[in-house]
């Protein structure tokens, strides 16, 4: 296991260095005059003969790149142009903006996913089976960004419900003012016994969170069907139900524990697209996270932002995969002795 | 997205002795037969749509203020944007660009990946590492933020979001193309075609791809909605089709921000989208499950 740790451990630094080069080569390489890029549209021509040296750009690219990754791994990442911030700053501030959507979309999306491919697999081929079937190509088909306008406009305009953006209403921020500890505000209103404020969090977070689980639901419950399906159809199945074991014990118990593994693959997976759903949730919902500053970056052609955001998003990927391979190898003894 | 393993690939099967197969389960599947007619109804869209839309000047970009926000009626089945222009002739019209786009990435991937696939499977050694790291680390950032960043960086645009996507596409037929020449090349008729000294590049091209090209054809299909769905979401955050441009995402962008009064202006356009997407995953769907021979309904 120890030498299995160590080689996917060498194997994600080296893929973490080479997507530290590819972003460098997006920012500097691709575009005619990174300079001007970095400044933003209004450069002037003195501007970018200043920055033009700042950055080191009139040094031959390796050196560029060393600096580059020097200064990235002191912690340096850059200004933003749009805030005048420090990239790093703004990325960890809004960041648990957008664990905590995250977190609650995943929350409903994993009980909620795998629930419907278990009941996918034990009704095959009948109404249940045909149900799910179609609520996961739907969940998989449906744009993020379309389904979040659906949701306020059902939600917000006709139900009046909950409330249309935004992650508290403003008013509560005299009324009942969240004091921040971890910035994920259903945690710290609880911390503080503040439950008007985890009540109206809580409001704000269900439509982003519904949007957002859609798609994982999809994967998931698919994932877990064919699992299943796989599973039942063992000899070890066959037996416990040879020996009159009661059905519903032999599904849940003995079938879902070993059906739950190449599930697991697919969480990954699921959590990287989350990563980026969240960026087209977050602008609909105008929730104050990551994607909502990786897309504004994006726009206004903000390079230190875009390279930031890029080179933290990408890395947070290999994070995840890096886990789920381990992960899957302490269940697994045939994955880390192969 | 790409690489969610809903479009993954099957590996290598031989499929072209089960054709009559292929045809038995696709048209006794309803959800399979919903697709077939979804996606033909976008084909005949996109090539006749200026002759088919209700005004097919509008759908071009012509505006129409005095009947501007009209909601749905007889006259605008889907209503008229904020500029009056018939919302249902933009939706034809944006048939075009958009399979127009999805063809042009799943294409350009194709001519990219699959012969670095076929190469690196049948050649092994060193050429097949070096091609397979580059493949893990196209994939290693996570889906759609590499054709994002991409796009940022050589200017929004339709072309652009095409290259960028194509760019992030390319290792999925890689991996595929490469699966398929590892298991042809200790195939006989290859060992023949090696033993009277073809050289390489014949029989990879005139041997090892040709082979090798049903499941890449499947994997494809399915592909063409999921970059549909790409495309959809860069032009929704304003990195790709640019005004006046019939483009879906587009008109879902430009229709959000009178969601709340006007809900059919952003509504219709993202409905195009996700039936469209639907239609290429039920085939995909029908299609994986045949290629999959654990997978069976």
């Amino acid at each position: 296991m120890t030498r299995f740790v160590a080689r996917r451990l060498a194997g994600s630094l080296l893929v973490l260095l080479g997507v530290s080069v590819i972003t460098f080569a997006l920012a500097r390489v691709i575009p005619s005059n990174a300079a001007a890029m970095y400044i933003g549209p209004k450069a002037r021509p003195d501007d970018i003969a200043r920055v033009t040296h700042q950055l080191g750009l009139d040094q031959p690219l390796p050196v560029q790149y060393l600096t580059y990754l020097r200064d990235v791994l002191r912690g340096d990442w850059g200004t933003s142009i749009g805030t005048k911030r420090p990239v790093l700053d703004e990325i960890l501030g809004r960041l648990p903006a957008t664990l905590e959507l995250i977190a609650v979309a995943m929350l409903i999306a994993i009980p909620l996913g795998i629930l419907l491919g278990v009941l996918s697999a034990r009704w095959r081929g009948r109404a249940p089976d045909l149900l799910v079937r179609i609520a996961s190509i739907v969940g998989v088909s449906m744009p993020a960004f379309w389904l979040a306008l659906l949701l306020q406009i059902v939600f917000f305009r006709q139900l009046d419900l909950l409330p249309l953006t935004g992650r508290l209403d403003a008013d509560l921020r005299f009324t009942a003012p969240i004091h921040e500890v971890t910035g994920f505000f259903l945690v710290d209103s609880v911390l503080g016994g503040n439950f008007t404020a985890f009540g109206d969090a809580l409001r704000h977070l269900v439509l982003p969170a519904v949007t957002l689980a859609a798609y994982p639901i999809g994967l998931i419950a698919r994932m877990t069907r064919s699992s299943m399906l796989e599973v039942l159809a063992q000899d070890y199945i066959r037996t416990a139900r040879a020996f009159g074991l009661r059905d519903r014990l032999v599904v849940y118990r003995l079938a879902l524990r070993n059906a739950l593994l190449p599930v697991l693959t697919v969480l990954g997976l699921t959590l990287a697209y989350t990563l980026i759903g969240t960026f087209f949730v977050e602008i609909v919902f105008n929730w104050p996270g990551l994607g909502t500053f990786t897309v504004r970056s994006l726009l206004n052609v903000d390079y230190p932002a875009v390279m930031g955001v890029t080179l933290f998003a990408a890395s947070a990927y290999v994070l995840i995969n890096l886990v789920v391979d381990l992960g899957q190898a302490w269940l697994d003894p045939r994955i880390r002795l192969a | 997205m790409p690489g969610a393993p809903l479009t993954s690939p099957a590996g290598p099967v031989d499929v072209e002795g089960s054709r009559d197969r292929w045809r038995r389960v696709l048209l006794a599947d309803p959800l399979a037969l919903a697709g077939l007619a979804i996606i033909g109804t976008l084909v005949v869209a996109a090539i006749l749509g200026p002759l088919i839309a209700p005004y097919p000047e509008q759908g071009q970009g012509s505006t129409n203020v005095p009947e501007r926000m009209l909601p749905p009626s007889a006259l605008h089945l889907l209503g008229t944007d904020q500029l009056g222009r018939d919302v249902l002739s933009r939706i034809i019209i944006g048939a075009r660009p958009a399979f127009g786009v999805a063809i042009l990435v799943v294409g350009l991937a194709i001519l990219i990946g699959v012969p670095l696939g076929a190469i690196a499977g049948y050649r092994r050694g060193r050429i097949d590492a070096v091609i397979m790291r580059a493949t893990d680390l196209t994939l290693a950032f996570p889906p759609l933020l590499l054709a994002m960043a991409i796009v940022a960086a050589l200017g929004p645009g339709l072309e652009h979001a095409a290259l960028a996507l194509a760019i992030a596409w390319w290792p999925w037929y890689t991996r595929l193309a490469r699966a398929s020449a590892i298991s042809l090349r200790e195939r006989p008729f290859i060992e023949a075609a090696r033993s009277i000294g073809l050289a390489d590049s014949r029989i990879i091209f005139g041997h090892i791809v040709p082979n090798s090209i049903s499941p890449i054809i499947v994997q494809a299909t399915i592909d063409v909605g999921t970059v549909i769905l790409a495309a959809g979401s860069l032009a929704f955050i304003g990195l790709g089709a640019r005004a006046p441009e019939a483009d879906w995402g587009l008109m879902v962008a430009e229709g959000r921000t009178v969601i709340l009064d006007q809900w059919w202006i952003p509504t219709f356009p993202g409905l195009a989208i996700f039936i469209v997407v639907l239609g290429f995953n039920l085939v995909g769907d029908a299609l994986r499950d045949l290629l999959d021979p654990r997978g069976g309904r």
